[in-house]
């Protein structure tokens, strides 16, 4: 699709430019996309960690019924914690992270289009993460009302320390804004000549829409939490019934947030497996143009969904039916993507490479959380299945495959760009077996203790959800110490190993093979010439 | 060797047949007892069917290409990209479906809205951490609390089979009724759910929400709390009892009569024994939850009784009769005025101010509750000092 004239540029002019700094200040002062990215997946990959470990937590305590190991109101921090610090602190940064490194040399850019705001975006995260974490050794300890924060729970019956939550909700807000117009203002403005915009790659159109999203609604959660700020110290009462004020109301607003959140998550993934399968299929990736229109359906449907996480509030059925159909909506969009991805493999010319096999599993896994989403978008049947265990197999099925399978699907794909070297094949295919089965083996039981009716957040159950809670234990048990695996072969392929060449991969496509590997620290400081 | 096998074989097919076994490995949702949950039954099995047959055939056609279309096998690249015809087929045929599947949703979807026309009402009130059933228009309401003992929740004794399942007063209801519950919460947003009925409504402080249930089986059908409530969320259980008509009216009477002998006994004469031990029964009932048994609280959350000044200290008896009638304002300190009777409330203040080396010796009186409810203000009754001496010391 592209071609490239003006390859050697980088290297004529290394004496000329400047490399990175020696030491500390590198990483404290940098300008550069390439140093913020990776700044952003360690980060990304550290509160991976402790999401994770805050998991096995969970399920060392569901792992029979009774209490065992920590008492409700800790297991509720847990729950909450796991899930503020899985979306806000692995997820999104993992994928900031991936357009900082990516989208300037797929582009052909020089770099994002205002460094100096990408350097604040990244390290405001870090004081963000401390704080929130930091809660739980406050007095009355951290946020224990769920991830999706429902007033008046999380106002006038929090604990203390809610005010910092929110100060940190805020801060995370603040970094995604700027993240997010950062990345608009790079694709709209710096693509090499040529570039046109339906020449570009899935995974800079999938990451353009994003950042639309995050723009619009990243605001909302801000005046959500700041309504809760006010109705905690100042005497408001927007989610206070008592006060004149509508529980409610939280929800509608949080939801229009958090639809399009869940996208947001989502929709790079889309963009990465939208590179990998051509890559390893050898062969271009069916229906481009149909990907974008449904990339940008999807998102346009999320705004208008929100309260299908609200079925059973008590909304009127006419509100009910809207959302209904609407939400079921999204499976057309979703379909048409499934269906070019598996077409693009349908006479390719396969080999399964890891990061073909994580973007495999990926189309496989996300289609199985798609089809319960689906089940869950009918509304009478909701109201089984709202707030069980349902729910949680299905976004664990969208996220942990999705968005985390596609991460780990990308990090195979381009270390070789970043570290110049080869990652080990045998020990990252055992990385991804692992992960497949264990990921399979935590989320799959929770289906059936969802439809046999264990609610969801709670630390003790019911004896005859006993067997599978034990199996989904053991499962994320082998998941969760997997991924340290995953650090050890990061570590390794920095070190050393194979030397990797320019284009690592025989049928991989775009700008950022034409650099060599590793890609040096300042690439494309004259554009490529696209055709 | 022959005999270990064939026992464990034995055990095995054991497993299998009991009931409770069963139970264990359930993998899909309950029929229920009711014509709307058998609908949602219906529902949930065919959009269930839907996605496995495109499940199979979207991933029969993936494994082929992974099996068949591999670079080890020979497999050479074509490379078609696009098909509008193509495009458009598999946009409109879901969209089909789904237009075929949204029809027999909406029909369940308006039979549930539609709560017209009940014989029964009864109000639901979900509090942290139990629910009290209303009837309306009948004076009968109670509050229906977790029974099962700590000791089981601990690992110190052996489960229920309904472990975590069971609550002391169940709510009560009439088969082939249509009975509409008005539900609604006190503090937080709570979700009553039975699945068996499959009704779930969220109880929200401010709203009532309406939701309806016709039962046909006799029988006793068991949910929980759907909605993150705070700390013991997963200990407020639900039990419906569904009676026949003539069982049904049986309980009723019986649980009127009930309640007017409890209104007997706020006229006896109480004394600080016999209100310790109502107290510390009620208080381990209903303020054990936050406050513990110990009385040492989970601070800053639910403060410690044992030592504080509201608890010890004469002139805050006042305060302290004020905080349990009102609550507090703000904070997970509910009112209990409406919750218990007069004996239980005075109970529970004298065994705050006396239990765990409180030790005031001051005593609180059903009257002295019974006149606070009318002047909204703790007066104390002189007529109680009368009592001997040896009965306070006897303690």
């Amino acid at each position: 699709m592209t071609s490239v004239t003006d390859t050697a540029s980088s290297h004529d002019h290394d004496e000329h430019l400047h490399g990175p700094a020696k030491g500390l200040m590198r990483w404290v002062l940098t300008t550069s996309h390439k140093d913020i990215g990776t700044m952003y997946l360690w980060f990304s990959f550290i509160m991976f960690l402790t999401g994770g470990a805050m998991a096995m937590i969970i399920r060392a305590e569901l792992f029979q019924p009774g209490l065992q190991i920590v008492e409700p109101a800790f297991f509720n921090q847990m729950t909450t914690m796991h899930g503020l610090i899985m979306v806000f602190g692995a997820v999104m940064p993992a994928f900031v992270g991936l357009a900082n490194w990516m989208i300037p040399m797929m582009i052909g850019a020089p770099d994002m289009a205002m460094p100096r705001m990408n350097n604040w975006s990244f390290w405001i995260l870090p004081f963000a993460a401390v704080m929130l974490i930091s809660t739980l050794f406050m007095e009355g300890g951290g946020p224990n009302f769920g991830w999706t924060f429902y007033a008046p729970l999380s106002t006038d019956y929090s604990p203390p320390s809610t005010t910092f939550f929110i100060f940190a909700i805020h801060m995370l807000g603040v970094s995604s804004i700027m993240g997010a117009i950062n990345i608009i203002a790079t694709i709209l403005n710096l693509r090499a000549p040529g570039m046109t915009m339906m020449k570009m790659p899935m995974f800079v159109w999938t990451w353009l829409i994003t950042a639309y999203l995050l723009i619009a609604v990243m605001p909302v959660l801000a005046g959500a939490v700041t309504m809760m700020l006010m109705d905690i110290h100042f005497g408001t009462s927007f989610f206070n019934a008592g006060g004149g004020g509508d529980p409610v109301l939280f929800q509608h607003i949080f939801w229009f947030f958090g639809h399009p959140e869940v996208y947001i998550m989502i929709l790079p993934s889309f963009g990465i497996v939208s590179a990998i399968i051509p890559a390893f299929a050898r062969k271009p990736l069916f229906g481009y143009t149909s990907m974008v229109y449904a990339t940008a359906s999807i998102a346009f449907l999320s705004f208008i969904v929100w309260a299908h996480h609200m079925f059973t509030v008590g909304i009127p059925l006419i509100g009910e039916l809207f959302f209904m159909y609407a939400t079921m909506l999204i499976a057309v969009p979703t379909g048409v993507k499934i269906f070019n991805w598996v077409t693009t493999m349908f006479r390719g010319s396969m080999t399964f490479e890891t990061p073909m096999l994580f973007s495999t599993a990926f189309v496989v896994l996300f289609t199985i959380g798609g089809f319960s989403g689906l089940m869950l978008s009918i509304a009478p049947a909701d109201f089984q299945y709202h707030d069980t265990y349902f729910v949680v197999a299905h976004f664990h099925y969208v996220l942990v495959p999705g968005a985390i399978f596609a991460i780990f699907a990308a990090c195979y794909y381009w270390l070789p760009k970043w570290t110049g070297h080869m990652y080990d094949e045998t020990l990252a295919k055992v990385h991804f077996w692992m992960s497949f089965i264990g990921m399979n083996l935590t989320f799959f039981p929770m289906h059936f203790v969802g439809l046999a009716g264990m609610p969801r957040r709670i630390p003790d159950y019911a004896l005859q959800f006993a067997n599978f809670n034990e199996i989904s234990s053991i499962g994320g048990f082998m998941f969760g110490t997997t991924q340290l695996l995953f650090l050890f072969i990061v570590i390794k392929c920095i070190r050393g190993g194979a030397k990797a060449e320019a284009k690592p991969w025989e049928g991989a496509e775009g700008l950022e093979w034409s650099v060599p590997s590793p890609a040096p620290y300042h690439t494309f400081t004259t554009p490529p010439d696209v055709k | 060797m022959m005999q270990q096998a064939k026992s464990l074989f034995l055990l095995l097919a054991g497993l299998a047949v009991t009931g409770s076994s069963r139970a264990a490995w359930e993998v899909n949702m309950t029929e229920g007892v009711t014509a709307v949950s058998r609908n949602i039954y219906g529902l949930h099995m065919t959009i269930l069917m839907i996605c496995v047959v495109i499940g199979l055939i979207v991933f029969g056609v993936m494994f082929y290409s992974i099996f068949k279309h591999r670079k080890s096998k020979g497999a050479v690249a074509h490379q078609f990209h696009e098909s509008t015809l193509v495009e458009i087929v598999w946009t409109s045929i879901p969209f089909l479906i789904l237009v075929l599947m949204a029809i027999p949703a909406t029909k369940t979807l308006v039979e549930i809205y539609n709560t017209d026309e009940a014989d029964i009402d009864i109000k639901i009130t979900g509090y942290q951490w139990k629910w009290q059933y209303e009837y309306v228009g009948e004076g009968v309401s109670f509050f229906s609390n977790l029974s099962t003992p700590r000791e089981q929740i601990r690992n110190v004794r052996d489960k229920n089979p309904n472990y975590l399942l069971e609550v002391d007063e169940p709510l009560v209801i009439p088969v082939d009724k249509k009975v509409r519950f008005l539900v609604t919460a006190a503090d937080v947003i709570h979700s009553w759910w039975v699945p068996a009925l499959a009704v779930k409504r969220d109880a929200i402080p401010g709203f009532i929400n309406e939701a309806w249930t016709n039962i046909e089986v006799p029988g006793t059908y068991r949910g929980q709390c759907a909605e993150l409530c705070g700390k013991d969320h997963g200990y407020m259980p639900i039990v419906v009892e569904a009676k026949s008509q003539e069982d049904y009216d049986a309980w009723l009477q019986a649980k009127k009569a009930a309640a007017g002998k409890a209104r007997e006994l706020t006229d006896k004469t109480w004394t600080m024994a016999e209100l310790m031990a109502r107290g510390e029964q009620a208080y381990n009932k209903v303020c054990a939850v936050c406050h513990q048994p110990n009385g040492a609280g989970m601070p800053p959350i639910f403060p410690a009784l044992k030592g504080s000044p509201m608890a010890t200290e004469a002139d805050q008896i006042g305060a302290h009769v004020d905080i349990v009638m009102n609550g507090k304002k703000g904070s997970a300190m509910q009112a209990f005025a409406g919750q218990l009777s007069e004996v239980d409330l005075a109970a529970v203040i004298t065994y705050e101010r006396n239990a765990w080396g409180n030790d005031t010796g001051e005593m609180v009186t059903p009257k002295e509750i019974v006149e606070y409810k009318k002047t909204g203000e703790y007066i104390e009754d002189p007529a109680k000092q009368s009592m001997p001496d040896n009965q306070q010391a006897s303690l």
